[in-house]
């Protein structure tokens, strides 16, 4: 009768509904590494290269969250992701002080431009040492632009304006935008404003960008990434296995050889310099 | 009380929407093939109490039985509303065709296309609308809509019909002539059929039985007749057209009759009323009688009143002359005496009622 | 403006050319949204018509949380979802942050409200009587509940199109979610704002237009069904 009809139809209904969640690949779990990184990582589209090296070659299947360094280390303390690629060296070492992460690696680094408009209205370029530059821009109360979303740039921008001795919150040149790097590149193009960025980021977007470089090359302005296995002993859910298999993966000769030649083509100068293995006061240009 | 014939009984019925009693029924008894409608003013409790018997409210207290057998929610209430159909003021039809329409109760219970469609057929030739077979159900006119909501309640068979003001929606010419067509296929059917309507006239020209409902009580229930020259109290009264009720109490009486005093006249009536017993009179307007004065052809009426003409109200065929003879008295006069009379606002007239003409509510009885 | 004209020009070539990582994005989109939105017609009908139909204290109430819940912000849904998906997280042993299947979740509970909203209104803007015709006829509860939505389909449909542009076109949530991970999570939407925020403007624009036109056709394909037979 119109019962059975009915009841007929609601179980196809569940069958497709079940059928169609099915299909969706399952990964077990052991198989699963989550990465936390960073969006500029990612946008560098390094990763792009390396990941499916790995995947094949291990079998593991990596998933790449990309987020602020802020998040990305908060993800870390809570469990929630089994390896990090980060570049925050002052937040990274709280992280290890504190039981969050162990084995701590130098991978590679790279490192931050200042850039601004050709017209240069603060006169920064050939000025030397960086906390001078962010010195003039104050003064001269020129437009500058901050990411301010606990990010590896903002922290080293943080970490100049100190060495420079000046506080720029709440000034009227000084705009916030809790954007990732290549929007926050786009609103310094557009406001005609100084900012600090990694030389990848800038050199991918340089074509739509009217930005040059003004000031570069101080050890301060020195990017370095390393990756962080998430401590087991805290959380035992960890994939440890697998994120000691990635971190070990990048350092490795095959990895470090393709982060050195990595962008060469495109922009006729590569965008990482690989380190693994050096100590980090050894590094230099 | 249930004889042998009835189909349908409510015996201490009660509904109560939000605390208040809105349908209080102690026993009505609705007999196979009767046709019976329910009349009275808006709220009275005619669609409470169709829905009621049709199982579509919930009851208070109290029973419906159906062929003897009590209709409780136990059961499973659709099998019972099977045997009934229902058609209300508004046609309520289905966004598809007309045939789907009709075939809808049929499909509902599952029957087979052959005889869905040589039932759906059967109806719309019934109801004279066959050329409307797969006209969608928005592009027809009101009275066809109708035409299509009743054909659909009797493609099913029903046992007992229930129709809820099924013409007020419709013009006049529709009106009437669904009414004649309704009128022949419930005698050729000889279906049980349960209507409401505000409208005195249709149902007496439809019913078998009136009941005459107010503030969710049956006040009255009969035969047309009895419920129109006999009407059980006032309210009946003036919803059956009487249009003069008098109040008085009786001052003589003796062989059958008795005079009342009334505004400081007197009015003899028959009856048995006893001295200084409160009475009501009832006075149809058909039965009162004009001449001009003085009087002449009186006939055998006893009761003649001079009086002056108050209000002249048309009517369409009839005219109501409102006269006021030391108490208020209504008549109804044509077009041709209205001007035969040359009756105008403000004239000297006489009025005449014969006794037996005056209908008797003895205040005492109650 | 040739940027955009430079995105048109991308869109059509990566359609031509059949690129299997946009087609496999678009395809993505679809099973996801598909899914999300099937799910929220089912449940959503279902209780929106059962709240349209019944009498029960505090429905005013429940009335008010559905109407409310159609502009729930999928950034917030997005953030609550995550934090019962985490590893650590009430439902952390189900193991599907970071998958399609948390998309989908995701999506059903934004799409969810507003079919279930929108089928409330519609149920409730049929004839009062409607319903006692239809039970005077001699249906069953079942019977009357599938006759009323048939009644209603215009409206019902219309809701269903509101929920699948809802999920269709959301970011924020499927990112928190999905993790917007490359041939797994990866749809038009998180794939856009990815690629903005690299730069390549031209691919950005173009699963713009392709997203446009996803949308464009399924509902036109609704619209189709939902318009049969207008005669008038």
């Amino acid at each position: 009768m119109k019962q059975k009809k009915a009841i007929h139809a609601a179980l196809a209904g569940l069958a497709i509904i079940i059928a169609l969640m099915a299909w969706t690949p399952v990964q077990a779990q052991q198989k699963n590494i989550i990465l936390s990184t960073t969006t500029s990582t990612q946008d560098s589209g390094l990763l792009d290269v390396l990941i499916p090296i790995f995947e094949k070659k291990t079998g593991y299947f990596v998933k790449t969250i990309a987020v602020g360094s802020g998040q990305a280390m908060a993800m870390g303390q809570k469990g929630e992701a089994d390896v990090l690629l980060v570049h925050s060296p002052a937040a990274e070492k709280k992280f290890v002080a504190e039981g969050y992460g162990i084995n701590r690696r130098i991978i590679m680094h790279n490192d931050f431009i200042v850039v601004g408009p050709a017209e240069d209205p603060a006169k920064i370029k050939g000025v030397k040492g960086t906390p001078q530059v962010f010195k003039k821009i104050a003064s001269a109360g020129s437009l500058f632009l901050s990411r301010s979303d606990q990010s590896g740039t903002h922290s080293k921008e943080m970490a100049i304006w100190k060495a420079a001795g000046i506080n720029p919150e709440g000034q009227k040149w000084y705009q916030q935008t809790g954007l990732g790097m290549g929007q926050t590149l786009n609103v310094a193009s557009e406001k005609k404003g100084y900012t600090l960025a990694d030389r990848g980021t800038y050199l991918a977007l340089k074509k739509n960008l009217s930005l040059d470089i003004l000031a570069e090359g101080d050890d301060i302005l020195l990017n370095v990434y390393h990756v962080i296995e998430v401590n087991p002993a805290k959380w035992p859910k960890v994939n440890a296995a697998g994120g000691r298999a990635f971190a070990d993966f990048m350092v490795s000769k095959e990895v470090q050889d393709i982060v050195k030649t990595f962008g060469v083509d495109k922009f006729d100068s590569p965008l990482f310099f690989p380190d693994a293995g050096k100590k980090e006061e050894a590094l230099g240009k | 009380m249930n004889g042998p014939r009835s189909i349908l009984v409510a015996k201490d019925v009660q509904v109560r929407k939000g605390g208040t009693l809105v349908l209080d029924v102690p026993s009505l008894v609705i007999e196979e093939g009767e046709i019976l409608s329910l009349i009275g003013p808006n709220g009275a409790g005619k669609s409470t109490l169709l829905q009621t018997l049709a199982s579509l409210n919930r009851l208070s207290a109290g029973g419906i039985f159906f062929r003897g057998e009590k209709i409780s929610s136990d059961h499973r209430l659709f099998q019972y509303r099977r045997k009934l159909a229902m058609v209300f003021q508004e046609p309520l039809l289905f966004d598809t065709t007309v045939f789907e329409n009709v075939a809808s109760g049929l499909k509902i219970r599952g029957r087979e296309k052959p005889e869905v469609a040589k039932r759906v057929q059967e109806n719309l030739e019934r109801f004279g609308i066959p050329h409307l077979l797969n006209r969608s159900a928005r592009k027809i006119s009101g009275g066809e809509a109708q035409r299509v909501a009743l054909a659909r309640a009797l493609a099913t068979q029903p046992e007992v019909l229930f129709l809820d003001e099924p013409f007020a929606a419709l013009d006049h010419p529709s009106r009437e002539s669904l009414i004649d067509d309704l009128e022949q296929i419930l005698h050729q059917t000889k279906m049980t059929t349960i209507f409401a309507t505000h409208d005195l006239l249709e149902a007496l020209r439809l019913s078998d039985r009136i009941a005459v409902m107010n503030r969710g009580r049956i006040v009255q229930i009969g035969p047309p007749e009895e419920v129109m020259n006999h009407p059980a109290d006032e309210f009946v009264a003036s919803f059956v057209g009487v249009e003069t009720i008098l109040r008085g109490k009786v001052i003589r009486q003796g062989g059958g009759t008795f005079v009342a005093s009334i505004s400081g006249r007197e009015i003899e009536a028959l009856g048995g009323a006893q001295l200084s017993e409160e009475v009501v009179l009832g006075i149809r307007p058909e039965n009162v009688i004009l001449s001009p004065s003085p009087a002449k052809e009186i006939s055998s009426a006893r009761n003649v009143f001079p009086g002056r003409i108050v209000k002249i109200t048309s009517l369409g065929p009839l005219q109501k002359i409102q006269l006021d003879c030391g108490f208020p008295l209504a008549a109804f006069v044509t077009h041709h005496s209205l001007e035969n009379l040359s009756l105008t606002e403000g004239k000297e007239m006489v009025a005449s009622f014969k006794a037996t003409a005056i209908h008797v509510v003895r205040r005492g009885e109650k | 403006m040739d940027l955009i004209l430079e995105g048109i020009l991308k869109a059509f070539h990566l359609l031509f050319t059949l690129d299997p990582e946009v087609l496999g994005i678009t395809l993505l989109s679809l099973q996801i949204s598909g899914t999300a939105t099937f799910i929220s017609l089912l449940i959503g009908i279902s209780i929106g018509t059962t709240v349209a139909l019944t009498e029960f204290p505090g429905r005013k109430f429940v009335v008010s949380l559905i109407n409310t819940g159609m502009g729930l912000p999928p950034v917030v849904v997005g953030l609550f979802v995550t934090i019962f998906l985490w590893r650590n997280g009430p439902f952390g042993f189900l193991e599907i942050l970071y998958t399609p299947t948390a998309m989908i979740v995701a999506q059903a509970i934004i799409a969810t409200p507003i079919v279930m909203g929108i089928s409330l209104a519609a149920i409730q803007a049929l004839p009062k009587n409607l319903r006692l015709q239809i039970l005077a006829l001699g249906a069953t509860r079942l019977q009357m509940v599938w006759i009323l939505v048939k009644e209603a389909r215009l409206p019902l449909l219309a809701g269903v199109m509101a929920g699948f542009g809802g999920v269709i076109s959301e970011v924020g949530a499927s990112i928190m979610v999905g993790g917007n991970i490359k041939g797994y999570s990866r749809v038009l939407t998180t794939a856009t704002v990815m690629e903005t925020s690299r730069g390549n403007f031209d691919i950005a624009i173009a699963l713009g237009i392709i997203l446009l036109l996803l949308a464009y056709f399924i509902n036109l394909i609704l619209t189709h069904i939902q318009q049969r037979e207008r005669p008038r």
